[in-house]
């Protein structure tokens, strides 16, 4: 093997480059009068059913409502976006290349803007890249608080359009002692990976702050995609305490709602799932009453009503077959921010602005979705604010839907400017002693 | 006291479903030699066809308590046809390739049915919570348990004995451990050895799909449930040592108690207690605790 | 070796100045997609370093996330920027863990070294996990790596990463080749024909299997380095078992037929993926299933046993 070896080295190795390089001269550039986004959420994994996939349904229905001009005012001035139409690419987030397909995304593909990632180490991976490939990119969904605490610390392309995750925490605690103010001790149950242990983090030192002295009976760390929570639903009934925390989701809620219910836990206790509008319409009676659920923000049964909301839920319902969730509604969110700034850079020039006036106008921008107004307000501007609520389930006539709502100001659950989630919490929210 | 009650309770419930998600993967690899990655996906697929099957069934408004038949007929028909196909379809040409290799063609099984079951069930989940209801709570100490737990508990007991007895008992049995013992042997004495592959595949796919069935009525049903098991599953074989029905009865107990003790007390290293004591297992006893080591060949 | 020179190594050696002039002409996504795929290259050449003494290591990803949280830690907690140095402590620390974990894994053969190293790894899947200042599942962001006191920015620092990754990548396949071609490499395939002819020979078949899983530790934390400079971002998924799968099905894929086969392999993976998401969205794991079904049906030997058929060709 001698000659041989090289030369079919060369054939591999070179042949193998020029189809990848050839096949993407035939690529089409985006043309003026379209606006090219690149979707990226999760289509494939456990994340994909309860997230992914309404977050893609949603983008899908949303960009051909506005293209064919039928989304509701005050979003029924210009086609499309700005008179340009949106086309989409999508990528899936479980790729494992995750950087590398947003690069190809905005090098290959061109795409105007970036709106996507469900998961907060994701995204804490893309924000550096965003910056340094200078492309216009929406957070729609992931939590974490510290992409623009610690991560991009002086964003410039990066915006983030809905709240980070100590809205849900804050708001759990606050809603937990203003309804239960004698609550004495509580518990959790979350999953072992990052979105979990901040969550409880969170919610332990929200409560404290709230009310010192309350005690923790057990916490509880299982494994995510565990399914089977026979011996952590044991622990929580025997070391009993007046509420259960959970950042459940997917297809783990699910499970532990029905084994939790099955024996018991849900009847002993108050139990307070902060996704839980994420599977309330599927759980529907098997949910018990009276568990309080949150969603993330002002979305789904807590958006207030109004002519998008219906919109959205009776177009979704429609195409779909089931009822649109949180995940829907944030990314929705995000396209009406940049269908706002866009339209507001442009002026009266078709199509694409110059992408400079378009951040420009993001930031500190504040326009209207199906979940209320939302404010661009912490972050230099890039981080959206947006209040939230909580609420009691209740299934009634054969629909789940919730009771006892409580909604809190945006400044209620979210830190000021130049604060840290934690720090805040633990200065006993500071700028929000009246709420 | 009722931490420690709860502990061994929790355990056995625990064990039960270890046992029955992993039975099938030991018998298949002691037959066959081949540790089966897409084992997780029957598993999915038996919880996907038991949750359509209970679905419509309630649905249609039968007898509620035949529904459990509805759980193992679905098993049935999802091993069935499943382990058909993919030893008719694919397995049977690979015959005599390196074990690893194997493992590899497994793994490509293994994401052709991840996607078909998103092809056909999509990505909504599936519930069959009916039959889990349907047999009360038990109180123990004062704290409650599903009576449908200690009826998979019936189950893997059950299973166990059914395995074990077909092997020690019955013809095909003794046909099965001649295989095992010498493949080359058995056929030159005249045994149907691609016979008894196709049979033990489809046996051990439907074990596969009727933990999976079993399992449906307390989770909701979501792509992506069959990656967790195969890990699991494969630790509790290696522990218990490849090929052993009652190791792996061994490796589900010890795991199921041991990870039911870390919740209970020592919450914090739940996620790796189970690989803890298979690299543990295997310092030890480097074939499994039940599996006889083999002779070097020279 | 005759005077001629080997063929490999002059591949290898000419290899580098194509790369560095593809870097230029290909457009920068494709680069990077080159880029990070020589990173995991690296792992599966290890993998396949470990296949031609006959051991299949279900749980590379051990120290290919070992190698990339080593780097990620010195820069991201001691400030420690240099690429060369986040190498050398990568491979410090991948040695020192092998060395000792070594005296246990290579009692093993077969399918237990398999599901032995695949329990390894994920227990410190299970560690970073719940190592909160770690990030947990989240990771952590690198800081800008810097090169022998340069520090480049924005486009530059991507070029000097292609660059840095491409020279280390090919001078690891080359050292891995002629290590390949030793005496003591031999003996590794001669532990694969069969071991106990081995010992008759007076070689201990231990000694050498712990030599290779502490080189292939090496290689593996070399190619978690790389990755982690490249993508700028670590996480325990670096670890989970589905990577190490990855490995092994890329040097599966690729052959054990010669050091550039892994490396190219990876990057063949990553294309196929790409176009297979491209395509089909929502069934590019079935694409990719079936092709590697394919591979193994008709290629035993992996792509790189295509060039045996052609020399089966010329001979007749």
């Amino acid at each position: 093997m001698h000659k041989k070896t090289m030369t079919t080295f060369w054939t591999l190795a070179l042949g193998l480059l020029t189809a990848a390089g050839l096949s993407q001269t035939g690529t089409a550039h985006a043309q003026d009068e379209e606006i090219k986004i690149g979707f990226a959420m999760f289509l494939s994994g456990a994340a994909a059913g309860p997230f992914g996939v309404p977050a893609r349904n949603g983008a899908e229905l949303v960009v051909e409502a506005l293209n064919k001009g039928e989304f509701p005012a005050p979003y029924d001035g210009k086609k499309g976006i700005n008179g340009a139409k949106i086309t989409t690419v999508f990528v899936d987030e479980a790729s494992g290349e995750v950087v590398a397909d947003y690069r190809k995304m905005v090098q290959k593909d061109e795409v105007d803007l970036v709106i996507g990632y469900i998961s907060s180490g994701n995204c804490k991976a893309i924000a550096p890249v965003a910056e340094e490939v200078e492309r216009l990119t929406l957070f729609f969904d992931c939590g974490t608080p510290q992409v623009f605490e610690d991560v991009v610390t002086d964003p410039h392309y990066l915006f983030r359009t809905g709240a980070h995750a100590t809205l849900d925490s804050v708001g759990a605690a606050r809603y937990l002692l203003a309804d239960k103010p004698d609550t004495g001790s509580i518990a959790g149950i979350n999953q072992n990976y990052a979105w979990g242990q901040d969550s409880w983090r969170d919610f332990t030192a929200a409560v404290e702050a709230l009310k010192p002295g309350v005690e923790i009976t057990t916490e509880q760390f299982p494994k995510i995609f565990a399914g089977q929570y026979g011996s952590e639903i044991s622990a929580l009934l025997t070391n009993p305490a007046d509420a259960v925390h959970s950042s459940f989701w997917g297809g783990d809620l699910e499970a532990f709602v029905l084994q939790g219910a099955a024996r018991g836990l849900f009847a002993r206790t108050d139990v307070i799932l902060t996704t839980g509008e994420s599977a309330m319409h599927r759980l529907a009676n098997q949910m018990p009453e009276g568990t309080v659920i949150g969603a993330r923000g002002p979305h789904g049964v807590f958006a207030p009503e109004g002519p998008m909301k219906a919109w959205l839920e009776k177009a979704y319902m429609d195409r779909y077959g089931v009822r649109a969730t949180y995940p829907t509604y944030k990314i929705t969110q995000a396209i009406l921010a940049a269908k706002s700034a866009i339209e507001m850079a442009a002026g009266d020039s078709m199509g694409m602005p110059d992408q400079e006036s378009v951040i420009d106008a993001l930031e500190g921008l504040e326009w209207e979705t199906p979940s209320g107004t939302v404010r661009m307000g912490i972050a230099n501007g890039h981080q959206a604010v947006q209040g939230t609520a909580y609420g009691r389930f209740k299934y009634s006539n054969g629909e789940a839907t919730v009771v006892d709502m409580t909604r809190f100001d945006a400044e209620c659950v979210m830190p000021p400017d130049g604060m840290d989630g934690l720090e805040w919490i633990e200065s006993g929210f500071k700028g929000a002693e009246d709420c | 006291m009722l931490t420690y009650v709860a502990i061994v309770l929790d355990g056995l419930v625990y064990a039960s479903w270890l046992f029955m998600v992993s039975v099938g993967l030991t018998l298949i690899y002691g037959v066959m030699k081949i540790l089966n990655i897409a084992h997780g996906s029957l598993y999915a697929i038996g919880a996907y066809t038991a949750a359509s099957l209970v679905g419509a069934y309630f649905s249609a408004g039968y007898v509620p308590v035949l529904s459990f038949a509805v759980l193992v007929g679905a098993a049935l028909a999802a091993g069935l046809v499943c382990g058909l196909v993919i030893e008719r379809g694919v397995l049977r040409f690979m015959y005599g390739q390196d074990e690893v290799l194997m493992i590899l063609v497994t793994y490509a099984i293994f994401l052709i049915l991840e996607d078909l079951i998103k092809v056909f069930w999509g990505v909504s989940p599936y519930f069959a919570f009916q039959p889990y209801g349907m047999l009360g709570n038990f109180d123990v100490m004062g704290l409650p348990y599903a009576g449908y737990d200690f009826l998979l508990m019936g189950l893997a007991g059950l299973t166990g004995l059914g395995v074990w007895w077909s092997i020690n008992r019955t013809r095909t049995g003794h046909l099965l451990t001649a295989v095992i013992h010498d493949r080359e042997m058995s056929t030159a004495m005249g045994v149907n050895v691609k016979r008894v592959y196709t049979v033990t595949f489809v046996i051990g796919a439907t074990l596969a799909a009727l933990g999976g069935a079993f399992t449906a009525p307390k989770i909701s049903v979501t792509p992506g449930i069959g990656v967790e098991v195969i890990v699991l599953a494969f630790a509790v074989v290696v522990i218990g040592g490849l090929g052993s029905i009652g190791g792996a009865m061994i490796g589900a107990l010890l795991v199921g108690i041991l990870r039911a003790a870390a919740v209970h007390l020592l919450p914090e290293v739940e996620l790796f207690v189970i690989y803890a004591v298979m690299a543990l297992v295997l310092a030890f006893r480097p074939y499994g605790l039940f599996a006889a080591p083999e002779a070097r060949k020279i | 070796m005759n005077r001629r020179m080997d063929p490999t190594l002059v591949s290898l050696a000419a290899a580098l100045p194509v790369l560095l002039v593809l870097g230029y002409a290909l457009p920068d996504w494709l680069t990077f997609y080159l880029q990070v795929s020589l990173a995991s290259g690296l792992a599966a050449l290890a993998v396949m370093l470990q296949m031609r003494a006959g051991l299949v290591n279900f749980g590379q990803g051990l120290y290919y996330c070992l190698g990339a949280y080593a780097g990620g830690m010195s820069g991201h907690f001691l400030g420690i920027t240099d690429a060369l140095v986040l190498l050398l402590l990568a491979v410090v620390l991948s040695v020192a863990v092998s060395f000792i974990v070594g005296f246990l894994v290579a009692r093993y053969r077969e399918i237990f070294y398999a599901m032995l190293s695949l329990a390894l790894s994920m227990i410190l899947y299970g560690l970073l996990v719940r190592a909160e200042a770690l990030g947990s599942t989240d990771g952590f962001n690198l800081p800008s790596t810097t090169f022998l006191g340069y520090a480049p920015e924005g486009q530059a620092l991507r070029e000097a990463g292609y660059v840095f990754t491409c020279i280390v990548a090919l001078a690891i396949a080359a050292a891995v080749h002629r290590y390949l071609r030793s005496p003591l490499g031999a003996i590794g395939e001669a532990v694969r024909e069969n071991e106990l002819r081995v010992e008759y020979l007076g070689a201990s078949p231990r000694y050498v299997v712990h030599l290779i899983y502490v080189m292939a530790a090496a290689i593996a934390g070399i190619g978690g380095v790389l990755a982690g400079i490249s993508v700028g971002h670590v996480d325990p998924n670096l670890a989970y078992w589905t990577t190490s799968g990855q490995f092994v099905f890329i040097a599966l894929l690729s052959g054990t037929g010669n050091v550039a086969a892994p490396l190219i392999g990876a990057f063949l993976l990553v294309m196929i993926r790409v176009y297979a998401v491209e395509y089909s969205p929502y069934t590019w794991q079935m694409i990719l299933g079936g092709v590697m079904l394919l591979i193994i049906m008709f290629l035993p030997g992996g792509l790189w046993s295509l060039t045996r058929l052609r020399k089966k060709g010329g001979l007749t």
